[in-house]
């Protein structure tokens, strides 16, 4: 068998999302949003979605259009305050108890879902201990200092976008690009990436920053 | 009284920021600390989004929309700079490895309880972002804030009335009247601005201060507010 993750089309590569799904999606600052891929899964409509994100609504990222839709049941972020003056499409459904939100501190967020990928289920870290985002969580006192115990994250499917990838499902990342893509990819049971471009020959192996290992489906994005 | 703007603010935290230091500026105010640094140190910046290196923000015709840092602003890069994860960078964090963190803060305690992410505004969700992460684990904290609220109501207390980023971890703030340090005596004024007495400071203080024997007179050079590139390029930027 040869191995070949390319798919032709959004559409094919988003086939099968069932509804109540958690989808894991990349991206940070405007870089490594796989928007083409959140636009064609708000297309393709799967309901009471768990969205596992940084920021449950960035000007750079699409990830509000799916909220808007009303597919999605609860969003873990460590960032849900929208940037307008207006309230944004999250505020407005999160204000009517119509959407279930779950703030963690960002480096527990991404360490909750390295773990997820990487068979560990629960960590103990100091941040967060003595605060209300802590509470009601088991603690445990190492040497002078207290942590908190924090689960793994997983998922049913990651989002990610990178700079090139290969049929391999190989991928390289361009700068900040890089943010969550990796942990997502590998705490997902299918991970799908969209990049701006595939070529036929293999990435060179010193420039593969994500194994394709991780990676089920890549489609192009340019 | 000569009060400190908000800009002279960070360039009073910037001089103090030491050669060779890893150093995390976060959002807001603290960020326009590297505008100001001492020209003879060689800093690293890091940016919780994995940017280890982070140089001036980039000119419009040099802008990368895959090279951004905490708060979303186009940068570039310093020579020597790399780009990790964000798991990887979270780890450099939580592990120790940030020499420096200064923070923005809604209120500081005597103790060094810090509260600067839920200002407690109805109708508006949450956003912690990185604060807990550098609070609780970079070696050092330092805040930059205004020494009272726009109601007047002192940003130093004797405990947090907002909810807490980090318990015990603040030990100095930079007010636009006062450099403070946070000692297990609790605050002890390093530094005060021209035609305030220690009297006055103490009315606009909600926590007893103390005053170092050497306690010296606070003072910046002129800047105007609009002078630095962040203020002006930033602001369209500003998002979480």
């Amino acid at each position: 068998m040869t191995i070949d993750k390319r798919v032709a089309t959004v559409e094919a590569a988003l086939a099968g999302v069932p509804d109540g799904a958690t989808i894991l999606i990349s991206g940070f600052g405007g870089a490594g949003f796989p928007n083409v891929l959140i636009r064609g899964l708000r297309d393709r409509a799967p309901k009471d979605l768990m969205l596992v994100v940084n920021t449950a609504t960035h000007r750079y990222s699409l990830t509000h259009e799916l909220i808007a839709a009303g597919l999605v049941r609860k969003v873990v972020c460590s960032a849900a305050r929208g940037h307008e003056r207006t309230l944004s499409p999250f505020e407005n459904l999160w204000m009517a108890n119509k959407i279930e939100l779950e703030m963690v501190p960002q480096g527990t967020f991404t360490e909750r879902i390295r773990a997820g990928g990487a068979g560990i289920p629960a960590f103990y870290s100091p941040v967060g201990f003595g605060t209300e985002l802590a509470a009601g969580k088991e603690t445990r006192r190492f040497g002078e200092r207290d942590y908190v115990l924090e689960t793994a994250i997983t998922g049913d499917l990651a989002l990610v976008r990178a700079d090139a990838g290969d049929r391999y499902g190989n991928l390289s990342f361009r700068y900040a690009q890089i943010n969550f893509g990796p942990v997502m990819a590998a705490a997902a049971r299918r991970s799908i990436a969209e990049v701006r471009a595939v070529s036929d020959e293999p990435i060179p192996h010193d420039r593969v920053q994500l194994p394709g290992v991780y990676i089920d489906q890549i489609v192009v994005a340019p | 009284m000569t009060a400190l703007n908000r800009l002279q603010i960070t360039w009073r935290a910037a001089q103090d920021i030491e050669d060779g230091a890893v150093v995390n500026l976060g959002l807001g105010l603290p960020v326009h600390c590297s505008d100001y640094l001492r020209e003879d140190i060689d800093v690293v910046i890091q940016s919780e989004n994995g940017v280890v290196g982070a140089g001036p923000l980039a000119t419009p015709e040099a802008i990368d929309t895959d090279l951004v840092d905490a708060s979303s602003r186009r940068i570039t890069l310093r020579p020597g700079a790399t780009v990790i994860d964000s798991a990887a960078s979270f780890a450099m964090i939580r592990g120790g490895h940030i020499d420096v963190t200064i923070l923005g803060a809604f209120e500081v305690a005597e103790n060094g309880d810090l509260a600067n992410w839920d200002m407690g505004v109805a109708g508006r969700a949450p956003l912690v972002g990185g604060a807990m992460d550098l609070a609780a684990c970079a070696r050092e904290v330092r805040v930059v804030m205004e020494h009272v609220t726009r109601q007047g109501a002192s940003r130093l207390l004797r405990t947090c009335a907002l909810p807490l980023t980090a318990v015990g971890c603040v030990k100095r703030v930079y007010t636009d009247l006062a450099v403070i340090d946070v000692t297990p005596k609790g605050f002890v004024v390093r530094e005060i601005v021209d035609g305030l007495s220690g009297q006055d400071l103490q009315a606009k203080t909600g926590a007893r201060l103390s005053f170092a024997p050497d306690c010296g007179r606070l003072s910046a050079p002129p800047i105007s507010s609009f002078e630095s590139p962040h203020a002006l390029r930033g602001s369209a930027e500003k998002t979480a």
